[in-house]
């Protein structure tokens, strides 16, 4: 039973660090309807700046660690004024494809600039696993719980209350009214990539801390669309929640299933749950379908 | 003197036959007859570099074509089309070489396949549109991708299984050029299928499909049926590409067709044109023939920069990605209209209205 906890402990662990990083996906959809295929890129180039920043210039890792922010929020200013925004009304594969090819030129130039070797962090968190009744845990995975945690709250607060919040729900739901309402929809577009890609690139510090940092990291971007899948496309709540699903999901399948099919099923069984979840509701668990006119 | 690249100057037509018609002026007949007999000559004096080059240009144009289908004429988009590939080649591979059949009947075979599994994966496109319907195609990928590494029996795992080339009576395409020819003459024969599939009634219904699915469906065009059809049809022509790329490169492993290929073909069909079937044999050959460029300007350039070398993987990464986000911002219409475009000029030339 032991073997049980410790399993769906990890699973929620591992699962919040996906609700992170798919928190950027939905944050982006819900904007400019668009599904951001870069965001793995977007992860992989905030943790190899973090980890550049406290190893090379042996920065602090608190300050390392707001310069990555405000260098994240304006690389996403950057993606979405040079990519996105004279795609702004163009088709859904234009923009996927768009999306592509950009994580395929920020991996090549993150490989031209940081190569292939895997960049370790230094000690920020404390190592020493804490035990709990037989199940152990690292400190690293419960601080990304916790920061994850705060995030779903500051975000659900963010746009019911503050005024950027309200103006982003706005244009989520209709970009005509908000529109003729004097919402500037180019600065909501920005302003979501620039969040888009800060919450990304907290996402690659975690994981960095955790694994360190390699140009494999981009990996997460596929992993976690599952989760986004799952949770529905334009729910925050949806992507935490299918955060915690496919991260238990997958630690169960690895602890129980694995060892019968030879290994690998890990990393399929979130896929073969998302089609089976497809064919019932095809928007996802909190996705809302919108109605179609002709 | 005439102007040479004059093709019609004006609309003269009168019925609605002559529309439709696959040729519109006779003489675009000889056109394409001087330029496919240029590509049947081609191998007589080109090097055969040169020509397994073209060889892969033609392979990829095929899996475009077919992919086209699906995405520029139905509207739906697929990331999975380097499993497709993968079912095709490791059909092929286990009739022709675990069970002995002849590379003719495993050819139309791996297509079948393909298509079955391709027309299995399309059904939850009914319900499913736009991006949920990308990742239901690039879940069918990983799907797709675990069963052949994981189901050793049948297809020797992650160590993959070798295939020989095809022979036909005594003869056997085992050189470049004969397997150049076999793979010309099946491109232009998808072609002529493409071409002539949007003259009929279903090529309409998946066009109708594609403009606005409610509306084709209230016009009692059956959504079900062509939706699943059109990825049938379409895998079908995926899964002949992959079961030639397999004999021409002669080896199958899971490696080879990874998502990184899908996204390959989607760029294919995007640099070259959305629903053009030129566009799909010129992007295929864009797309195939970026990386072999990129190598020649790299060579010529590590004479002044040696350490560029260590940067080609990389760069052909970023430069992939850049064109395809070049191509999406300036020329949405693709190489297609590319050459739409140069056609027109030259149609007005010297009057540029």
């Amino acid at each position: 039973m032991t073997f049980f906890f410790q399993m769906l402990v990890t699973g929620i662990v591992v699962g919040s660090i996906y609700g992170l990083v798919a928190l950027g996906f939905v944050l982006i959809y819900r904007a400019s309807d668009a599904l951001n295929l870069a965001n793995g890129e977007f992860v992989l180039i905030g943790a190899y700046v973090c980890v550049t920043l406290v190893t090379a210039y042996k920065l602090p890792f608190i300050a390392a660690l707001l310069i990555t922010l405000v260098f994240s929020a304006f690389l996403g200013l950057a993606v979405e004024r040079i990519v996105l925004r004279p795609l702004l009304n163009a088709p859904v594969i234009s923009v996927i494809m768009a999306t592509i090819g950009l994580s395929s030129l920020l991996a090549g130039a993150a490989h031209m600039i940081w190569g292939h070797q895997r960049k370790a962090f230094p000690q920020v968190f404390p190592s020493q696993p804490i035990e709990i009744g037989g199940i152990i845990v690292t400190p690293v995975y419960l601080w990304s719980f916790v920061i994850v945690i705060a995030l779903l709250i500051i975000f659900s607060l963010f746009f019911k209350f503050s005024k950027i919040g309200i103006a982003m729900r706005a244009v989520a739901d209709d970009q005509q009214a908000a529109l003729s309402m004097g919402i500037s929809v180019k600065a909501v577009y920005a302003i979501t990539w620039a969040i888009a890609s800060v919450v990304a690139s907290v996402g690659g510090i975690l994981l960095g801390n955790i694994n360190g940092v390699s140009s494999t990291m981009a990996i997460i971007g596929l992993t976690v669309l599952p989760v986004v899948i799952l949770g529905g496309l334009d729910s925050i709540l949806g992507a935490i929640i299918g955060g915690f699903i496919i991260g238990i999901l997958q630690s169960l399948a690895g602890g129980y299933l694995d060892p019968l099919v030879g290994g690998g099923l890990k990393e399929v069984a979130p896929f073969i749950v998302i089609i089976l979840i497809l064919m019932i509701k095809p928007h996802g668990l909190f996705g809302k379908g919108g109605i179609e006119r002709v | 003197m005439r102007n040479p690249f004059v093709m019609e100057c004006g609309n003269y037509k009168t019925a609605y036959s002559k529309d439709m018609a696959l040729f519109s002026v006779p003489r675009m007949k000889i056109q394409i007859l001087v330029l496919v007999l240029f590509f049947l000559l081609l191998p007589l004096f080109a090097s055969s570099y040169v020509v397994g080059l073209l060889t892969l240009c033609a392979i990829a144009s095929i899996g475009a074509i077919g992919l086209n289908i699906l995405t520029g004429y139905t509207g739906q988009i697929s990331i999975g089309v380097g499993a497709f590939l993968g079912v095709g080649g490791y059909t092929s591979a286990i009739l022709t070489s675990t069970l002995g059949l002849s590379f003719w009947l495993a050819l139309p075979l791996a297509g079948i396949a393909t298509a079955i599994v391709g027309g299995l994966f399309g059904i939850p496109s009914l319900r499913l549109k736009g991006l949920y319907l990308a990742i239901a195609t690039l879940a069918a990928q990983v799907i797709i991708l675990f069963v052949i590494s994981r189901w050793d029996s049948l297809t020797g795992g992650t160590a993959g299984m070798v295939l020989s080339r095809p022979s036909v009576g005594g003869f056997s395409f085992s050189s470049t050029m004969s397997y150049y020819y076999l793979c010309i003459v099946i491109l232009i024969l998808t072609a002529m299928y493409a071409l002539n599939l949007v003259r009929t009634r279903t090529g309409r219904a998946f066009l109708a499909v594609r403009d606005r699915d409610v509306a084709a469906e209230i016009m009692g065009i059956n959504l079900f049926k062509y939706k699943v059809m059109s990825f049938a049809i379409s895998s079908f022509f995926v899964g002949i590409a992959g079961a030639l790329l397999a004999h021409y490169t002669m080896i199958v492993s899971p490696e080879l067709y990874s998502t990184h290929v899908s996204i390959e073909y989607l760029a294919m069909i995007l640099v070259g044109g959305l629903g053009s079937v030129l566009g799909s044999i010129l992007g295929a050959m864009f797309i195939t023939l970026l990386p072999v460029a990129l190598n020649y300007l790299i060579n010529f350039l590590t004479v002044y920069m040696p350490d560029l070398y260590q940067l080609f993987s990389a760069l052909s990464e970023f430069v992939f990605g850049g064109v395809i986000i070049l191509f999406l911002i300036f020329e949405p219409g693709g190489l297609a209209h590319i050459w739409t475009n140069i056609k027109n000029y030259f149609r007005l030339w010297p009057f540029s209205h």
